[in-house]
């Protein structure tokens, strides 16, 4: 097959910005099921987002960013990426993340009764994402 | 004939007020830009989940879902956008008609309200206010609209209320505003059209569809919240640039008005002063 004929549009879209669009042999990003990578010709699939890094492999190179929440569309010859936050690698404070993930752990690990602990987890994985992304 | 030194006092004051007039204009211009182009890069965001939301409850009919089919409650949430400051045009008491005009009745409605203004007006008339977020109106972000849907969420899946509506002004262009009130919950479906090449896909959802329905309604409706705070703040500006141009407009007239009126009562001393002097030198001579 052709050079051309393996990519397929990809757009990340978030409330303030177009976040993304461009053209993409592969994309990857994780969901409540684990992670995926998508090729063209793709089964069409509505998934959900959890916060990961999402991997564009496209002509100019591997492109990494930061997605937390938020869901995908995929169809055959597209991939819609609606996230409620997306972040290139420069554009994360590490420090802030790290110590969002502290402030995190702590509240986990005090286990009082009144914590939102989904919460909890979901700023903990955002910031541990971020950590990891800036590596 | 008025004094002239009443004419001069009067038209000094109306000086004054056109130029106050004049600058909040050229401030909410400076605003107006700002927000026109935040509502344009949310446009998108708001549009593309609109119509993912809508062709998947389009495909997935035969789903029994609580954000699709209500509860039994009777209780209705509004969630109005209104402004924190007035001098904006008809603006705010649009927003405060659309709810007292339309069919909602008004013991059952709960209003979640975004604007100093709307929670007045509505408080005055007898509505139950729920909240009163109006802080967020001034720099609205996503979180903050992710926050009120939260709440008004929370309340529709326990069942207190059984319908939500939205109300804000779209910003249609610089000069058109128009009020609007949608249904949120339960989703409307008569509304919704579909393209119907895209229809015939067979889309599968991860990790079902009813889940996949339940977390992508919350962030529906978020978006539409937050998509409906940036328009409005758009359109207040709108509304409010347009009052003050049309105000600083009729001041002018005012003042060439006065002006008139004031060199008329000039002409008219002197020529009354000349009359009284030659009389005067008359009875002398």
């Amino acid at each position: 097959m052709a050079e051309e004929n393996r990519v397929f549009d990809i757009e990340i879209i978030t409330p303030d910005r177009i976040f993304y669009t461009g053209k993409a042999a592969m994309i990857e990003f994780n969901t409540a099921d684990g992670e995926i990578g998508v090729y063209k010709n793709h089964i069409p699939l509505t998934t959900v987002l959890v916060p990961g890094i999402v991997t564009i492999t496209g002509d100019e190179g591997l492109k990494t960013a930061a997605v937390h929440a938020g869901f995908a569309e995929i169809l055959p010859d597209k991939v819609t990426l609606l996230a409620e936050i997306a972040e290139w690698p420069d554009e994360i404070d590490e420090q802030r993340a790290e110590a969002a993930a502290a402030r995190a752990k702590e509240r986990l690990a005090a286990k009082t009764k009144d914590i939102d602990l989904a919460r909890a987890e979901f700023a903990l994985r955002k910031a541990l994402v971020r950590m990891e992304i800036k590596k | 004939m008025a004094s002239m030194r009443d004419i001069k006092r009067r038209k000094g004051s109306i000086q004054s007020t056109q130029q106050i007039t004049k600058a909040m204009k050229l401030v909410s211009t400076v605003k107006l830009q700002k927000a026109k182009s935040r509502a344009e890069e949310t446009n998108p965001y708001f549009n593309y989940m609109y119509k993912t939301v809508s062709s998947m409850l389009a495909r997935s009919g035969g789903i029994n879902h609580p954000y699709l089919t209500g509860s039994d409650s009777k209780k209705k949430a509004v969630i109005l956008i209104t402004s924190n400051r007035g001098l904006a045009g008809g603006y705010n008491s649009n927003m405060v008609k659309l709810v007292t005009g339309s069919d909602l009745p008004k013991e059952d409605t709960l209003i979640y309200s975004i604007g100093h203004k709307g929670t007045e007006a509505l408080e005055r008339r007898g509505y139950q206010i729920m909240k009163d977020e109006s802080e967020v109106i001034e720099a609205p972000t996503y979180a903050d609209a992710s926050a009120i849907c939260k709440e008004v969420l929370d309340a529709y899946t326990s069942g207190e209320i059984g319908e939500i509506y939205l109300a804000y002004t779209h910003f249609k262009n610089t000069v058109v505003h128009e009020p609007k009130m949608i249904r949120l919950l339960p989703v409307d479906l008569g509304e919704v059209e579909t393209d119907q090449s895209e229809s015939n896909i067979l889309m599968n959802y991860e990790p079902n569809e009813e889940e996949a329905l339940d977390m992508i309604i919350p962030k529906y409706v978020t978006s539409l919240c937050y998509g409906a705070l940036v328009e409005s703040v758009a359109s207040e500006n709108g509304a409010r640039m347009q009052a003050m141009d049309s105000a600083t407009s009729n001041a002018e007239e005012m003042i060439s008005d006065l002006t008139l009126k004031y060199n008329r009562a000039r002409q008219g001393s002197i020529t009354q002063e000349l009359t009284e002097i030659i009389a005067g030198a008359n009875a002398i001579s």
